[in-house]
């Protein structure tokens, strides 16, 4: 006997812990299987890049950690390198070395959280986010260390930074990259070859690679589906042109090769950092900028490779003190293009791993 | 490091092929007339040359006497970029059309323009408001708005 099933809609969010925000896919089912979705989103708009028209160009940074709130430290990096090319700022060495540092520190910080989070998603019920988070916490010390703050920290200037960092943050950093391969080859050994995280990611919401440049993608979202791209490499920005590092890239761009690229980045990093700690020269860490910053009527793009693809600037001056206009350009937001695609076809619980294994911050979708 | 195409020189073989379709080129972009959007971007897609076959980001700058359309294109084939630009002079009912069908990365990215600025992409398949909720009430990103 067939058993007859009707189309039955389903909303899956806003409120729900494994929509990472407030989020809703409004699916139509056929039973199990997921014949339609629908993305509404928007629940967290605050109208950033209005609220940027109306503040100076220094004011406009503590708006940017609160876009990707978990990777603030490279919003920041993306708004003032903007600013710094649209006004014509020169930022000294010290400061360009401090930044990569924080922001590769960053991109650890936000990759650990992903992939706690598609763990959690996949079943294994807060035990690796537990571990994740113990290392993400050596982070946030770190960035606490300079900025004062854990999780917003407002820390990048134009032209460079605040403060210095303390003195006991590099021995501290030191520390933390001595210890860090050794957590990430532990979780990697326990997850890599795990039977349940391959039989739930592997094959499962496939991005194929011309789909995935069609939608913009960027970040490990793109790379995992083969494509070798990252901002770092094909448009050095700061002087990411100076340290050696490779680009981690899947094949198969499934929900499997989107978390093998996180943990291969995270690896990368680290040699970022190590490379970047031993040539760190001493010296200001802030160029003279006037208190109001009035770049010269015009618009620059600035773009980096944040921890969730490329987070641009387009900034728009008229000569006034604060941005005419600001648009962010938000991976968070581009990369979901393409997710009914990916899901359609799927079963409720694969949906929340596919949507999961994509990374995305809602401050940073809404903006 | 990816390089800049001058917009003079990409507006040179465009119009080649659409002699009417730029107003004003520079280096650093091309400004298009609305109606040969959708002709120069596909031109810039599917000739082997320049390969667009990225789309970095869409936007709209609302300047009072017009709205300026921008969009970013990158080949990741050559590692190469070029901006264009359309301007919409009618406020009261802006439209251009939409290269959804092109990048479908401007999907959302041509919603939330019309979301906040209120400009229509002729074409595109699903154009209704993005971040605010249906019903709301003029265009907050535009300059008279507040």
């Amino acid at each position: 006997m067939v058993i007859k099933t009707e189309p039955f809609v389903l909303n899956i969010g806003p409120v729900h812990p494994s929509t990472h925000g407030v989020f809703r896919m409004r699916t139509t089912l056929d039973g199990e299987v997921i014949v339609e979705l629908e993305p509404v989103f928007g629940y967290l708009h605050r109208g950033i890049e209005k609220l940027a028209e109306e503040r100076t160009y220094t004011g406009v940074i503590p708006l940017t950690d609160r876009l990707d709130y978990l990777a603030s430290m490279s919003n920041n990096l993306a708004y003032v390198l903007a600013v710094e090319k649209l006004a014509g700022i020169s930022v000294p060495e010290r400061a360009q070395y401090i930044r990569v540092l924080l922001a590769e520190l960053q991109r650890i910080a936000s990759h650990l959280i992903a992939i706690g989070a598609f763990l959690n998603d996949c079943g294994a019920y807060f035990t690796p986010f537990l571990y994740m988070f113990r290392e993400r916490e050596k982070i946030v010390d770190l960035l606490e260390m300079v900025s004062g703050q854990r999780l917003l920290y407002n820390y990048m200037r134009v032209g460079g930074f605040a403060q210095d960092i303390p003195d006991e943050f590099l021995p501290a950093l030191a520390k933390f990259v001595n210890q860090m391969p050794r957590f990430i080859n532990e979780y990697d050994r326990l997850l890599a070859e795990n039977e349940i995280l391959l039989v739930r990611a592997k094959g499962v919401g496939i991005l194929p690679k011309e789909l995935a440049i069609n939608i913009g993608a960027s970040g490990p979202v793109l790379r995992a589906s083969g494509v070798k791209w990252d901002i770092r490499k094909v448009d050095p920005y700061s002087i990411y042109d100076r340290f050696d590092f490779e680009i981690p890239t899947g094949s198969a761009g499934d929900c499997y090769d989107r978390y093998r690229v996180r943990v291969e980045e995270m690896r990368q990093s680290l040699r970022i950092i190590k490379q970047a700690m031993g040539q760190i020269p001493s010296g200001a860490v802030r160029s003279e900028v006037p208190h109001l910053i009035r770049p010269p009527a015009g618009e620059a793009y600035a773009h980096i490779e944040a921890p969730k693809g490329e987070l641009g600037f387009y900034l728009v001056s008229d000569n006034s003190i604060a941005p005419y206009r600001c648009h962010i350009r938000a991976p968070s937001l581009i990369n979901l293009t393409a997710l009914r695609e990916m899901i359609v076809g799927w079963k409720i619980q694969d949906a929340i791993i596919i949507f999961g294994s994509i990374d995305i911050t809602m401050g940073e979708v809404d903006r | 490091m990816t390089v800049s195409l001058s917009g003079n020189e990409v507006a040179k073989q465009i119009t080649k092929q659409f002699p009417e379709a730029i107003a004003e080129t520079s280096d650093e972009a091309i400004l298009v007339k609305s109606q040969s959007v959708l002709d120069v971007a596909e031109y810039l897609k599917s000739n082997p040359e320049l390969d667009f076959d990225y789309l970095n980001y869409i936007t709209a700058v609302d300047y009072y006497d017009y709205f300026e359309v921008v969009y970013q294109l990158t080949s990741t084939k050559h590692n190469h970029t070029v901006v264009l630009k359309t301007r919409c002079y009618d406020r009261d009912n802006p439209v251009v059309p939409s290269v959804v069908g092109l990048w479908r990365g401007a999907d959302f990215q041509e919603r939330e323009i019309y979301d906040l600025l209120g400009i229509t992409f002729q074409g595109h398949p699903n154009l209704k408001r993005i971040v605010l909720w249906e019903g709301f009430q003029g265009y907050p990103l535009r300059k008279d708005y507040l």
